[in-house]
């Protein structure tokens, strides 16, 4: 499996440290025991296209989001996390 | 449906007829409309529960519901170890359970499982790590356990050929358990299904489970590919695919689903009497009765539902052997594959109902599953039948993790990557 890092081009799988599920958020200090378990512990786990990060490691040290296929290995897209982190923040005035 | 009895007289027999006269080791039936319990998942498992379930509750109305072929998951992928070397008290007796059932199986089942009780040798390679041992030596003891505190010499009279001298990570002791071991995994599912048709199980293959029709609360019966089929109680063995299985009845499950991989030496004259694991890098070696070295190491690493693994844990693995015993180098590598494992967030596993009425979960293996094939079953079938745990299984609960009691073994956090 290779990834394309989007500041350092296309390089292996071995590069990277995986850290799992991106589409789970921390969620509010105040929330509920069940919303913190659901965040620390449950996942979706689902078997096509998933959403996940990734941290060059060996590279740039950037984490990044990978959108890919795990029966597949296809990867569709490769983001900067902070690009994805920021495109999700509330414009403020 | 002959039920023959395996023997030796039998085998001869068969001798005179050239091995002609064997009948078919298990019926292919057709699914009935309604059973009391359906089992998903026809790995070793699911079959050692309706194995349970007949012998020891006498619930025979069962179905055993299988996607590919028997055996086809797991079961038929694992390096075959079984051990019960653990070190916290919810899991020390449930492995132990286990141990105990593989030593009886055989004759419990009828059929040859070449349970080899040979010994499983983990090394040290620090003080700070045979100081580790040591513990989990003593916490094995304290509840019954076999266990042996070898020290460097001890370990190389039984393994000459490893490589001692290491600058980095010298072999300074080991901790042996000697009724630890392999155990034929193919036998293992050929064998509960065997045993649990002869009961009048039914066992359904190529008939892959699509939902599960929940009405009121309560589990009805499951969607397949070759229709509705009705149910009393429903239990899933879905080992590598339970999240997709348990979404179905609107489960989310604190797992995360990962391949590892194993691979097979070409055939030696035996060398390697037992099973030895490498403590500086992660890497476990036996030698199989054809001659081959079964070896494996570190999952991927990463989510996957594919059956097959990458080349940098190949890598990774070959070189863990090499630090070992160097001579492993000459050898080539003939095969190889890889499983898709539920990893769940404590590394420890689930046996438990479900907030759903009538449908109970049995998941979250990890890679250390096959070991506990006799024990999951036995525990299974006894919380299906009789709605409440067994004694040895009892923190093996799903809500452990919102409860706050975890079964870490590695004391290393919510990860889904320990075993
Ligand atoms: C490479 C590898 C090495 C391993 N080595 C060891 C070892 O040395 N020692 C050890 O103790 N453990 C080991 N394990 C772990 C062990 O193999 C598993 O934990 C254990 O086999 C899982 O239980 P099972 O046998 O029931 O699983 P499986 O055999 O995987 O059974 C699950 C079954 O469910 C079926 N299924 C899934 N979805 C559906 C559906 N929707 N409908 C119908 N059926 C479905 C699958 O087809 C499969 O047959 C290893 C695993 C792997 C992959
Ligand atoms: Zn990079």
């Amino acid at each position: 499996m290779r990834i394309i890092c989007p500041l350092c081009g296309e390089r292996g799988a071995e590069e990277f440290v995986y850290h799992g599920d991106a589409t789970v958020r921390r969620p509010h200090p105040d929330s509920s025991a069940e919303t913190w378990n659901a965040y620390v512990h449950l996942r979706d786990n689902p078997a096509g296209r998933h959403s996940e990060l990734w941290y060059h490691a060996a590279g740039c040290h950037a984490w990044l989001v990978v959108e890919r296929d795990v029966r597949t290995h296809e990867i569709f897209a490769v983001t900067l996390a902070q690009d994805v982190a920021l495109a999700r923040r509330p414009v403020t005035a | 449906m002959a039920k023959t009895r395996y023997s030796i007289v039998q085998v001869l027999a068969q001798a005179f007829r050239g091995q002609r006269g064997w009948a078919p080791v298990w019926r292919d039936a057709e699914p009935k409309a309604q059973y009391d319990v359906i089992i998903v998942g026809g790995g070793g498992h699911g079959l050692a529960t309706a194995w349970y379930l007949a012998s020891q509750h006498g619930i025979t109305n069962v179905a055993v519901v299988e996607k590919g072929y028997l055996g086809s998951g797991n079961v038929g992928r694992n390096t075959t170890i079984i051990r019960s070397n653990y070190l916290l008290p919810g899991n020390v007796p449930f492995y132990e359970h286990s141990l105990k059932l593989w030593e009886g199986l055989e004759q419990d089942i009828n059929y040859n499982a070449m349970v080899s009780q040979r010994g499983v040798l983990n090394l040290c390679h620090s003080d700070a790590q045979r100081d580790a041992y040591a513990r989990r030596g003593n916490a094995m003891r304290l509840h019954g356990v076999d266990a042996e505190l070898l020290d460097r010499d001890a370990v190389r009279r039984m393994y000459p050929f490893f490589d001692y001298d290491s600058a980095r990570f010298p072999i300074v002791g080991g901790l042996l358990q000697p009724r630890g071991g392999s155990v034929r995994h193919d036998a293992v599912a050929w064998g509960y299904a065997r045993a649990a048709d002869q009961r009048g199980v039914d066992l359904i293959q190529n008939c892959e489970v699509t939902g599960i029709r929940v009405e009121g609360g309560r589990a009805v019966g499951v969607e397949t590919g070759r229709g509705f089929i009705g149910a009393g109680k429903i239990g899933l063995a879905c080992a590598g695919n339970s999240s997709r299985v348990a979404a179905m009845a609107g489960l989310r499950l604190p797992i995360e689903s990962h391949v590892l991989q194993a691979f097979v030496s070409e055939g030696l004259k035996p060398f390697f009497d037992g099973v030895v694991t490498y403590g500086a890098g992660h890497f476990y070696v036996s030698q199989s009765d054809k001659g081959g070295l079964v070896f494996g190491g570190d999952i991927d690493g990463y989510n996957s539902y594919a059956q097959r693994g990458n080349l940098p844990v190949v890598e990774d693995v070959c070189e863990s052997g090499m630090a070992l015993m160097p001579g492993m180098g000459r050898l080539r590598v003939l095969r190889q594959w890889g499983g898709i494992m539920d990893m769940s967030m404590d590394g420890s596993p689930i046996i438990d109902r479900t907030p759903v009425d009538g449908l109970y979960l049995n998941a979250g293996w990890c890679y250390g599953g096959f070991k506990a094939t006799p024990a999951s079953g036995w525990c299974f079938a006894h919380l299906i039948a009789r709605d409440e745990p067994h004694e040895v299984a009892k923190a093996l609960r799903l809500d452990r993790f919102a409860q706050g009691y975890p079964i870490d073994e590695r004391g290393a956090g919510a990860q889904p990557n320990l075993h």
